[in-house]
């Protein structure tokens, strides 16, 4: 796997070596120590520890009911690990609400859309800018009176931008629970970039996306890790994409973290490859790694 | 595409000013302006009983945009709308008979004063949802009900109490007449800080709150606080709607806030659209003046057959009440996003024509 990225028409997306050597030294945006997660019975993740570096494009592989959205979800909030902290920017915020989380600078997409649906696209991402927003009931009522007009001017301008940016200009009216399925994974992608957020998490992002409307996903996903400098969580089982562009892996088996590292490493690991990628026959071991990359490219 | 908002061709915006304005166009915006300017010249020559019953649009109105709000925008439910209504209108009457405070005054005071009692029935409305919700206001209607009845100092009990005039400047506003531009006022200017709510963050947020729970909470909206504000905001505007109707009627009596009116309430929003501000309006219209055209029906059909076999002359209230609870049922089940729904689609079709479908 030390060959040379195999050449696409996205070669941007993959990350320069460079890049991934300064990140090693970054400072940890996230972390997560011995988080534990259990439903009754159910061990949904056991001791699973790991950091995420500021900048960085981290990866969370795994079959399915490996914890992978377990995981994402104590790291936005919406489950309190049983055992275990959670840190983000060295702030411990393991009981902290997901609303307050946001505000903090933690956005997400989820794995099932989860737009509010009868709201116009441009509503529902300007419900992402709430926490940057300062007009309440009375302010926004008064509209003209208290410079709730001027604050929202202000934002749409910025939205709109994050629309030019995911190319979802002509459906900006257009009410989100009539879009396509690859149209409102765009926007819930807009919405949780309206956030503003340090931390972004990503559930799936190509879930159910053919090869082109994929090829688009990940341009944006690593412009927002490059150009806007938000670090990325991403869950995704598209192994090409996982391998192209992301700067660390870390692979989950049976609510346990099996592996963690570049991808290249992670790919030779043999049990992640037993878990999750497959074995191969005896003579195809050596290249499998390329042949994974082909089924995208 | 008949949902989609239509703009005439030409009409391009340029700033986000202008793409953000209550009216899409500006010649929704121009018949809008005209409506107002044409209700103001109606107490000129129309007669009193027809005033009275516009008053009753505007005041009602005013009362179930609160109810849209919390219903129709949050997702929540209530059917306990009328004991705040009924609350403004003691707590407007009481705050000008025993602290003298003017009733211009009052009102929006009132207003203040109901707000504080739906935020305590909106903390359990935090937790709750639906049919468990829908209990725990309907305790609130009851509760409220009862106090009414037993809070002497505040409703004068049984007998009910007496509400000045609106009076300003040593101008009274005790005729029809003259009390439908204090009503038409109120209501122009609930009804647009109501839009401009809806336009700005808190209102989204009300709205993804009743849209997704969940991404809202995500997105940084705290659910109890918008759930709680909510059943505020809702009372705010039912107690603004309550102290114009004391002030009109001069007198309160403890006996109208009954579960029933609640219903009615829900009714109107039903009828208007969920989720819809001109639609509020609209349904509050439709429900004042359906009893109106029941009676001109009844009065069409008098001395024919289905009158003598109705017996229409005897039982023409009970078949009022029976026509408000069936056009109910045939708008849940024919046009469940109500008039203002209706009212789109008509327009779509008329703009679109000949190529509309």
């Amino acid at each position: 796997m030390s060959g040379a990225p195999v050449a696409t028409h996205r070669g941007s997306a993959q990350p320069a070596p460079g890049n991934m050597e300064s990140s090693a030294q970054a400072e940890t945006i996230f972390e997560a120590r011995g988080v534990n997660l259990r439903f009754g019975g159910v061990q949904a993740l056991t001791d699973v520890s790991f950091g995420i570096r500021k900048g960085e494009l981290f990866s969370i592989i795994g079959p399915n009911g490996a914890g992978k959205t377990s995981m994402v979800n104590c790291i936005s909030g919406r489950y309190k690990p049983t055992d275990g902290k959670v840190y983000f920017k060295g702030r411990d915020v393991t009981g902290m609400t997901p609303n307050h989380r946001a505000s903090l600078g933690i956005g997400r997409t989820f794995q099932n859309l989860a737009l509010f649906g009868h709201m116009t696209v441009l509503d529902n991402i300007m419900v992402g800018r709430h926490h940057l927003l300062k007009n309440n009931f009375l302010t926004g009522s008064l509209y003209w009176l208290t410079g709730a007009r001027k604050e929202e001017l202000a934002h749409r301008r910025e939205v709109e931008e994050i629309i030019d940016f995911l190319e979802i200009q002509h459906v900006r009216k257009a009410t989100a629970g009539t879009l396509s399925y690859g149209l409102r994974k765009r926007v819930e992608l807009a919405r949780a970039i309206a956030l503003k957020p340090d931390l972004i998490l990503l559930d799936e992002p190509m879930a159910g996306m053919n090869l082109e409307e994929k090829e688009d996903m990940a341009r944006y996903i690593v412009d927002l890790n490059e150009e806007f400098g938000m670090t990325v969580v991403m869950i995704e089982h598209d192994m090409g994409v996982v391998m192209d562009i992301s700067h660390r892996v870390m692979v989950l088996e049976f609510g346990k973290k099996i592996a963690e590292g570049k991808p290249e490493e992670v790919l030779a690991n043999p049990r992640v490859r037993r878990a999750y990628l497959g074995e191969d026959d005896e003579e195809e071991a050596a290249p499998a790694a390329n042949s994974v990359r082909k089924e995208v490219a | 595409m008949a949902n989609v908002s239509i703009i005439p061709s030409g009409d391009f915006k340029t700033s986000y000013g202008t793409d953000t304005t209550i009216f899409p166009t500006r010649t929704s915006r121009n018949f809008a302006i005209l409506g107002v300017v044409l209700l103001l010249a109606c107490p000129a020559f129309m007669d009193r009983y027809w005033l009275s019953l516009l008053i009753q649009i505007g005041y009602l109105g005013i009362a179930a945009l609160g109810l849209n709000i919390l219903v129709g925008f949050t997702g929540q439910i209530s059917i306990g709308h009328s004991a705040f209504f009924g609350f403004g209108a003691f707590a407007s009457a009481w705050l000008n008979n025993r602290w003298g405070v003017p009733v211009a005054l009052a009102i929006p005071l009132a207003g203040v004063l109901t707000t504080g009692v739906g935020l305590i029935f909106g903390v359990p409305a935090a937790r709750l949802k639906g049919l468990y919700l829908a209990i725990a206001t309907l305790a609130a209607q009851y509760i409220l009900q009862d106090f009414f009845g037993r809070a002497d100092w505040f409703t004068g009990g049984s007998a009910g109490t007496i509400a000045e005039p609106l009076t300003v400047f040593g101008f009274a506003f005790d005729t029809d007449e003259r009390y439908f531009y204090v009503v038409l006022v109120a209501m122009v200017v609930m009804y647009i800080l109501g839009t401009n709510l809806m336009r700005t963050r808190d209102g989204r947020a009300l709205v993804a709150v009743r849209d997704h729970y969940l991404s809202a909470e995500i997105m940084g909206i705290n659910l109890t606080k918008y759930r709680t504000m909510s059943f505020g905001i809702s009372a705010f505007y039912a107690g603004i709607g309550g102290a114009l109707y004391a002030h009109y009627l001069q007198f309160v009596s403890v006996e109208n806030f009954t579960i029933l009116f609640s219903i009615q309430f829900l009714g109107m929003i039903i009828i208007g659209g969920l989720g819809s501000i001109m639609g509020t309006l609209m349904g509050t219209a439709f429900m004042v003046l359906l009893p109106e055209l029941m009676q001109a029906l009844s009065k069409m059909v008098s001395g024919t057959a289905i009158d003598v076999a109705l017996n229409l002359r005897e039982n023409i209230a009970f078949l009022r009440e029976m026509s408000v609870g069936i056009v109910i049922i045939l708008f849940l089940v024919f046009e469940p996003d109500g008039l203002a729904h209706r009212w789109k689609q008509i327009k779509a079709y008329w703009k679109l024509y000949p190529f509309s479908h």
